[in-house]
């Protein structure tokens, strides 16, 4: 068995309904968990980006690439360990707004953590973490201490050291 | 709709007219030169067939008995000529039953187009009669598909249809429109689609590739061609045989390469798998270079893949990028499309005669005539097999006939046994294994190519999954030839639990009806026969018949296909008893 390792796959497609389906199924094909999943605007117009997070070989990641791409509606998808990317996810966390005040230790957790306060009313705060995914965990747990109301975090974006030359592939295919 | 955005508009070559969705759908099949559809009316897809009324002079509708045959006949139909196979559903379960026939023309990258109708959309979502996600469904066994909604966005969508399904590795595509869409009128105008930006169908031929491939082959001692359904896909017949011929290597084929090259052509070492050859299997894993021409090394063609020509530089010529390094690592791989890949590097080729090398598949050839093909040809037996019979159909139809078979036993003798002489002449369910897709299959390729023999070669297993398209037979008039070997077990896997499973032969055997009865039914001439002193003139009758014929031949009951290669083992364990 070739060692698994944690590859970021970087997709441009054309914005379709559909689409997600027909990607997802690549992976559940092949019994493959996606850790997680973000598909947005990417930096040319009308034509989204998907960045998918997964624990795989490297002979797996590249027929994976190979079945992504095949896909009429991918302009191109690229995977990258992570040496190759800088990468980020975000996070919420709902929390009893009493304990801000009476808990010294937290503004000391936002402080240290460079967390953000989002909003504050006298019911609860809202707290905005943007980090590596390790830093979440660590300010998820030294938060649960005091009770957490509501935690959501987003699945990871990424951008790569490397150029990715999507305007450019676009003209080759459309001289 | 994005989509549109997607597509290079290429100007509209007339004024636009008015016209319902329904129509517009017609005109579009129409402008991409479709001249036969198969499929069956309901409910959602009414407003489409109200308007087929008016065209029925243009487009022939062919009325299958089941949407699933509706499908194989349009798989017949593209697989025989190289043009799109169009089936036509309603919504829900006629929808539904597309799916085998859309999951078999994916896997052998067969060029459809199928249209189901859809309930309203504002039912969308609703669990409305007959309303089921036949995109969602159909995913995994599209290339491509979509929902149309709106009457105005038919011919964009459709024209990127029929350009995704026949471009680069062709494949099926499912176009799903909802009935509102059919009936509300648009400006119609059709602009063939020929590019979709973000689609590339075939990839850019790297020329080091060639020329490192040309390399590999010219040094080569003893190299070995396998090509597959890529050669007939690419029309690059005529380019494969001058490459076969300059450079005299043995060629040897994967079940849907069969027919690109003739079967008595003095390069043409047989065929490679499970039931292949026993030359080509065993001399896999001693040639020095293996050249993979428009085949994707399927786990039938190469058993453990750990022990599959490990010893020999691979070549693989493809289109498909997604095929190279996926099962066996190729050291040159040459992308592209094979008839031009091919043309490219002939110049490159030196001539050779490899004689010496050749020897080697004659002296296996000979074992496998000794242990195999004598008894199979000439039984010493009274039971008569399958290969006497497809002999005999090569005998009478002179290896014109087109041979159309299902999934089993019968099939591995087809495809043993037949002498193509013309390409596209093997049309079998490959990746799949589709049991019930030679009958509607057949009718499809006859539809197709009238003036060819088209011959069904069926099991008797098969042959009930799809019986009701005897039917479509009796109200067409399709001179389909049937002729069903009938050993009253599903034989194949019969034949796995003789080998595998101690004979316990769990729900194999088959108590068969009167086969002969219900073609009569269907007013289909029928026979049987028993002894092999009928057989000549039992197969003369058929191929002889002016109309469609059936034939069932009683063929040995608990008879084996050998070459094999049982599962799990090396291409060079072929066994022989």
């Amino acid at each position: 068995m070739e060692n698994k390792e944690r590859y970021t796959i970087s997709i441009y497609t054309e914005n379709n309904i559909g689409l997600l389906n027909r990607i997802s199924a690549i992976f559940q094909r092949r019994h493959v968990n996606i850790e997680s999943i973000n598909s947005s605007a990417s930096e040319i117009d009308e034509v989204s980006r998907w960045t998918i997070l997964v624990n795989v070989s490297e002979d797996q990641i590249k027929k994976i690439i190979g079945q992504i791409e095949k896909q009429v509606e991918v302009i191109k998808a690229y995977y990258h360990t992570e040496d190759e990317t800088i990468y980020q996810e975000s996070c919420l966390f709902k929390i009893k707004s009493d304990l801000l005040f009476e808990e010294r230790q937290i503004q000391n957790i936002i402080k240290d953590s460079n967390a953000r306060i989002v909003t504050v009313n006298k019911d609860f705060f809202v707290l905005e973490k943007s980090g590596r995914s390790s830093e979440v965990d660590l300010l998820y747990r030294e938060l649960s201490a005091f009770g957490i109301l509501q935690f959501n975090r987003s699945g990871r974006i990424a951008v790569t050291k490397e150029a990715m030359e999507i305007t450019k592939l676009l003209q080759t295919f459309n001289p | 709709m994005k989509e549109q955005t997607a597509l290079k508009q290429a100007p509209l070559t007339k004024d636009t007219e008015r016209l319902s969705g329904a129509e517009a759908i017609i005109k579009c099949f129409l402008a991409e030169g479709v001249d036969t559809i198969f499929g069956y009316p309901g409910g959602a897809i009414m407003p489409f067939y109200d308007k087929l009324y008016h065209y029925q002079d243009q487009l022939k509708h062919i009325l299958t008995r089941h949407e699933q045959g509706a499908t194989h006949a349009a798989q017949g139909y593209a697989r025989i000529s190289n043009k799109v196979g169009v089936a036509v559903a309603t919504s829900g379960p006629g929808a539904t039953n597309l799916i085998t026939g859309l999951a078999d023309a994916m896997i052998d990258s067969t060029p459809m187009v199928c249209i189901t109708g859809q309930v309203a959309s504002h039912l969308l979502g609703t669990d409305a009669f007959q309303e089921t996600d036949i995109v969602g469904i159909s995913t995994p066994v599209t290339k491509w598909n979509a929902q149309i909604t709106k009457a105005s966005d038919i011919p964009t969508v459709l024209a990127k249809a029929f350009y995704i399904a026949q471009s680069g590795r062709p494949g099926p595509v499912l176009i799903d429109i909802t009935k509102n869409a059919q009936f509300e009128e648009l400006d119609f105008a059709y602009a063939k689609c020929h590019s979709i930006r973000s689609y590339q169908p075939v990839p850019e031929t790297d020329s080091s590739s060639l020329q490192a491939a040309a390399e590999l082959i010219n040094a080569a001692q003893k190299p070995m061609i396998v090509w597959g359904q890529g050669v007939i896909l690419g029309e690059a017949e005529k380019e494969f045989k001058a490459v076969v011929e300059k450079t005299g290597i043995p060629a040897a084929w994967t079940i849907l390469g069969a027919s690109a090259l003739p079967t008595s052509h003095p390069l043409n070492v047989g065929m490679v798998g499970m039931h292949g050859n026993y030359a080509p299997n065993m001399l896999t894993n001693e040639c020095d270079v293996l050249i993979a021409i428009g085949m994707r090394f399927d786990d039938r063609v190469t058993g453990d893949l750990k022990r599959y020509a490990k010893q020999a530089k691979v070549i693989h010529f493809e289109i498909d990028p997604a095929e190279v390094h996926k099962n066996v690592f190729a050291d040159v791989p040459v992308l592209g499309d094979v008839k031009n890949t091919l043309a490219a590097i002939m110049p490159l080729l030196q001539e050779r005669k490899h004689d010496e090398w050749h020897q080697n598949f004659k002296k296996l050839h000979a074992i496998e005539i000794e242990k195999v093909i004598k008894e199979d040809l000439e039984p010493s037996s009274e039971g008569l097999t399958m290969a006497e019979v497809i002999a005999q159909v090569n005998k009478e139809s002179e290896g014109k006939a087109a041979i159309v078979s299902d999934v089993g036993q019968h099939q591995m003798a087809a495809c043993r046994y037949a002498q193509f002489q013309y390409t596209r002449s093997n049309i079998t369910s490959g990746g799949l294994g589709t049991m019930g897709f030679a009958l509607p299959a057949a009718i499809g390729a006859k539809l197709a190519a009238p003036d060819r023999e088209v011959v069904a070669v069926i099991g008797d297993g098969g042959y009930q999954m799809t019986i009701q398209e005897l039917g479509t037979i009796f109200q067409t008039k399709v001179p389909v030839k049937i002729l069903v070997l009938n050993n009253e077990f599903l034989g194949m896997v019969r034949q796995w639990q003789q080998l595998f499973f101690d004979k316990r032969y769990a729900s194999t055997e088959m108590t068969n009806p009167d086969f002969v009865k219900i073609a009569e039914g269907y007013q289909i001439p029928a026979k049987k026969v028993t002894r092999r002193e009928e057989l000549a003139q039992s197969i003369k009758e058929m191929m002889e018949a002016k109309t469609s014929y059936f034939l069932e031949v009683c063929v040995e009951k608990e008879a084996n296909v050998f070459p094999m290669i049982p599962t799990g083992a090396s291409v060079s364990e072929c066994r022989l008893e």
